[in-house]
């Protein structure tokens, strides 16, 4: 049983506590709430200029590897720009291209490969989704993309659902089922063949499409032929477990700090609401609830970073069932504790919510994640 | 001067292992030369069981007594003298008082405990209604405490005691050391939920205390009692378990015996096993926060979680072992039992021990007040007894 007392640390270094800084700054400048709503309502997909200027800063490959242009950061670092891309609900395909794309293709591209396509990632000229599910999005279920050889190249049928970013990315890593079992293609977005449908999405923040392929063609240079591609989807889906988390921290921090704030500020029966015990302890119990998160969530990035890959098995999962749900508890809080305005439109209030709804499906459930810690604990 | 201090303390512990070897020395020897080679709480000064260093270096100290075979179980063993006394005696009582009294503490030849709870005052301690009336240069006290630790073992206690009901709660109160032994106190086991008595109740019945017994001034006992306090949530400390023991190492072994394969249930085991890892998480995270100088909101959580969770999980333990969680095995045993003895509590008894975790050392609904008041910055109740004489205050 994999009960061992692991070692955790939370030491921030002076150069992580200054990334928090110039990012959280940098976000709070982009993701104005009349910014966030502009992209969520408009044809875009995400806030272009927002991800150009991560790209100045060399935020969107961060992990990404120098050699093939990146910063060659690690997941640490990673976590702290998504945790604060998550608090102001920052339309940008972090987790799509720089957490779910950039890990597969590290992880299953030749280093010829990686060369190829990374440099443009890591500049943000290029961004990377993930389509690895079937058209119902079944964790369990094979992909729903088979893709066969023909001559030199590869021919793809099938649908692939709820692919993050999926309409928007310039490159979609596709997992198919083959003779040769599964491989991961990197099929260009505008491939003849290949149709892109907008899903009809309840955290319209976070656009999903689902791509039916319908005799895709590409070449052989798209087969990802490093690594397994099984053990290569794993690592990704990995990452981007742990990526939602921080994410989920992010949001709800931000929500108990807006819906404290307007307990301070609301005035009825003459009193600050905040002053009343119903309210005041249902905060005092968010606060408790989102600095556990943080932990679970850190300690699981800091795992990752560190390539502690046992320790992962049991991080990630208690992270994502951790944060999912306290995220859901903080933005239904919040909309309770606003009152009538957290019930508006134009309040901010129903963003997190749907953000937490949707990010506790994506990627597992908090139940499916308990199942798999019950594996790996012989429960 | 941290190197400094530790080539003092070095210096010191390898003096005080040399000259009382804890193997061949009796335990309250060793304590006492221990007291007597100012390592009895470092941070004191020289002659009264110090040495005038950083207090973070008692753990250094306190780690290789042990790994040479020496005990520190005095800090169990009086753990209300030498967690909050020492301190207590320390800031506000004279020197005399000091000189007499610290070094039998630490040495547990005097066990103390502390008087503070009453029946009318527990969340609302300020409101305590225990008198003390001065007569020439003694104190008369009357009254009742309540939750008393270690009352029966104790040779003083740590009293607080109404001298003023004519003014605000806060400021009519006065600190003293009370005489265990003295006519009139009166000290009767208080039985608990699980049939044992760890506390005590105490009465006072005409019982005088010299005044020079008093410690910090007339009017002054909030501040004094809040440097008691304030001593508590060190000498509680920040020891953070391993991955899966406490109550959680209980569920997990009733669900080995009893769990079979209800999918409800082990999700829910699942769900307690991360929220207690993500308690102990955070108190790590806390523990660096404040090592690096940059404490958090992490570090002011734990003990509302840990007792609600710690609640919860005693419970679920219990319904994981079906039929047998109705039975209570050995029976309910009326005993008091030895503080010092390191009891493997039953899951049984665990369950009803924890209903107190929510209650002791303050109630899960005021530590929520603490958090949303001096944390999270939200205004206060307004207080219906500020500014009123104790005297005027309804009291149930």
């Amino acid at each position: 049983m994999t009960t061992a007392t692991p070692t955790a640390s939370f030491t921030v270094t002076e150069e992580q506590r200054l990334l928090r800084a110039t990012v959280r700054e940098l976000i709070a400048a982009r993701a104005t709430s009349e910014r966030v709503r502009e992209v969520m309502l408009g044809d875009e997909g995400y806030d272009r200029d927002a991800w150009a200027e991560l790209a100045q800063t060399g935020l969107t490959g961060l992990t990404v590897p120098e050699r093939f242009g990146g910063a060659g950061a690690t997941f640490a670092e990673l976590a702290i720009v998504i945790e604060e891309a998550g608090r102001r609900l920052l339309p940008v395909p972090l987790l799509s291209s720089a957490v779910l794309g950039t890990e597969a293709v590290l992880a299953a591209g030749t280093e010829q490969q990686c060369a190829a396509l990374l440099p443009a990632v890591a500049e943000g000229r290029t961004t990377l989704a993930l389509a690895h599910l079937d058209e119902r999005g079944g964790l369990t279920s094979e992909p729903g993309v088979a893709a066969r050889r023909d001559g030199e190249d590869w021919v793809l049928q099938g649908t692939a659902g709820y692919v993050v970013d999926g309409a928007s990315a310039e490159m979609v890593v596709t997992a198919a089922v083959s003779d040769e079992g599964l491989v991961l293609l990197v099929v260009p977005g505008e491939s003849a063949g290949l149709e892109r449908r907008p899903l009809d999405v309840l955290d319209l923040t976070r656009p999903m499409a689902t791509l039916v392929y319908d005799g895709v063609r590409v070449d052989d240079d798209a087969w990802l032929a490093g690594d397994d591609a099984m053990v290569a989807l794993h690592r990704a889906l990995s990452a981007g477990v742990v990526a939602v988390a921080c994410e989920q921290v992010g949001g709800a921090g931000h929500v108990l700090e807006m819906t404290t704030g307007y307990a301070r500020d609301r005035i009825q029966f003459g009193r600050a609401i905040g002053s009343f015990q119903a309210v005041k302890h249902r905060l005092a119990e968010l606060l408790v609830q989102v600095e556990s998160a943080r932990s679970v969530a850190e300690h699981a990035a800091r795992v990752l970073a560190a390539g502690d890959r046992h320790e992962l098995a049991i991080a990630a999962p208690m992270a994502k069932s951790y944060c999912s749900e306290v995220f859901e508890q903080a933005s239904a809080d919040g909309i309770q504790l606003h009152g009538g305005i957290g019930f508006t439109w134009e309040h901010d209030a129903h963003l997190y919510f749907k953000r937490a709804k949707a990010t506790k499906l994506l990627l597992g459930s908090p139940s499916h994640h308990r199942a798999l810690l019950a594996e790996v604990l012989s429960l | 001067m941290a190197i400094d201090e530790r080539t003092l303390v070095t210096e010191r512990i390898e003096a005080l292992l040399a000259s009382h070897p804890p193997a061949s020395t009796p335990e309250r020897d060793f304590w006492g030369a221990q007291f007597d080679h100012g390592l009895a709480w470092v941070q004191h000064p020289e002659d009264f069981g110090g040495c005038g260093v950083s207090p973070r270096w008692q753990a250094e100290v306190d780690r290789r007594i042990v790994e040479a075979g020496g005990s520190v179980r005095n800090r169990y063993l009086n753990v209300l003298g030498i967690g909050m006394g020492a301190g207590t005696l320390m800031a506000h009582a004279d020197e005399e008082r000091q000189r007499r009294m610290l070094r039998p503490m630490f040495t547990c030849e005097e066990i103390w405990c502390q008087l503070f709870s009453e029946p009318g005052a527990g969340s609302d301690l300020a409101a305590l209604s225990t008198t003390a009336v001065k007569e020439g240069d003694t104190w008369i006290v009357n009254g009742q405490k309540v939750w008393t630790t270690l009352a029966h073992l104790a040779t003083w206690g740590l009293l607080v005691a109404r001298t003023d009901p004519d003014v605000p709660k806060h400021a009519g109160l006065t600190y003293f050391v009370v005489d265990m032994q003295a006519d009139g106190v009166d000290v009767r086991p208080l039985y608990q939920i699980t049939g044992e008595a760890e506390f005590n109740e105490v009465y006072f019945d005409d019982v005088r205390i010299d005044d020079d017994m008093r410690v910090g001034e007339v009017g002054q006992g909030w501040a004094v009692a809040m440097t008691t306090l304030m001593n508590e949530r060190v000498a509680i400390g920040s020891n953070v378990a391993p991955r899966g023991s406490g109550a959680i190492a209980h569920a997990l072994e009733a669900w080995k015996q009893h769990g079979g394969d209800d999918p409800v249930a082990r999700d829910q085991l699942v769900r307690y096993w991360v929220e207690a890892e993500a308690q102990r998480l955070t108190t790590i995270r806390a523990g660096e926060a404040r090592k690096s100088g940059t404490p958090g909101p992490e570090g002011s959580t734990g003990k509302l979680h840990w007792a609600d969770l710690n609640k919860s999980i005693t419970a679920f333990t219990i319904d994981l072992l079906g039929a047998e969680g109705m039975t209570y095995p050995g029976g309910y045993e009326f005993t008091r039992p030895d503080e010092t003895a390191n009891r493997a509590e039953s899951a049984h008894k665990a369950f009803l021990r924890a209903r107190a975790n929510s209650i002791e050392g303050g109630t899960s609904e005021i530590m929520k007040n603490i958090l949303g008041e001096r944390v999270l910055g939200l205004p206060g109740e307004p207080r219906v007894d500020k500014n009123v004489p104790w005297r005027e205050v309804p009291r149930s």
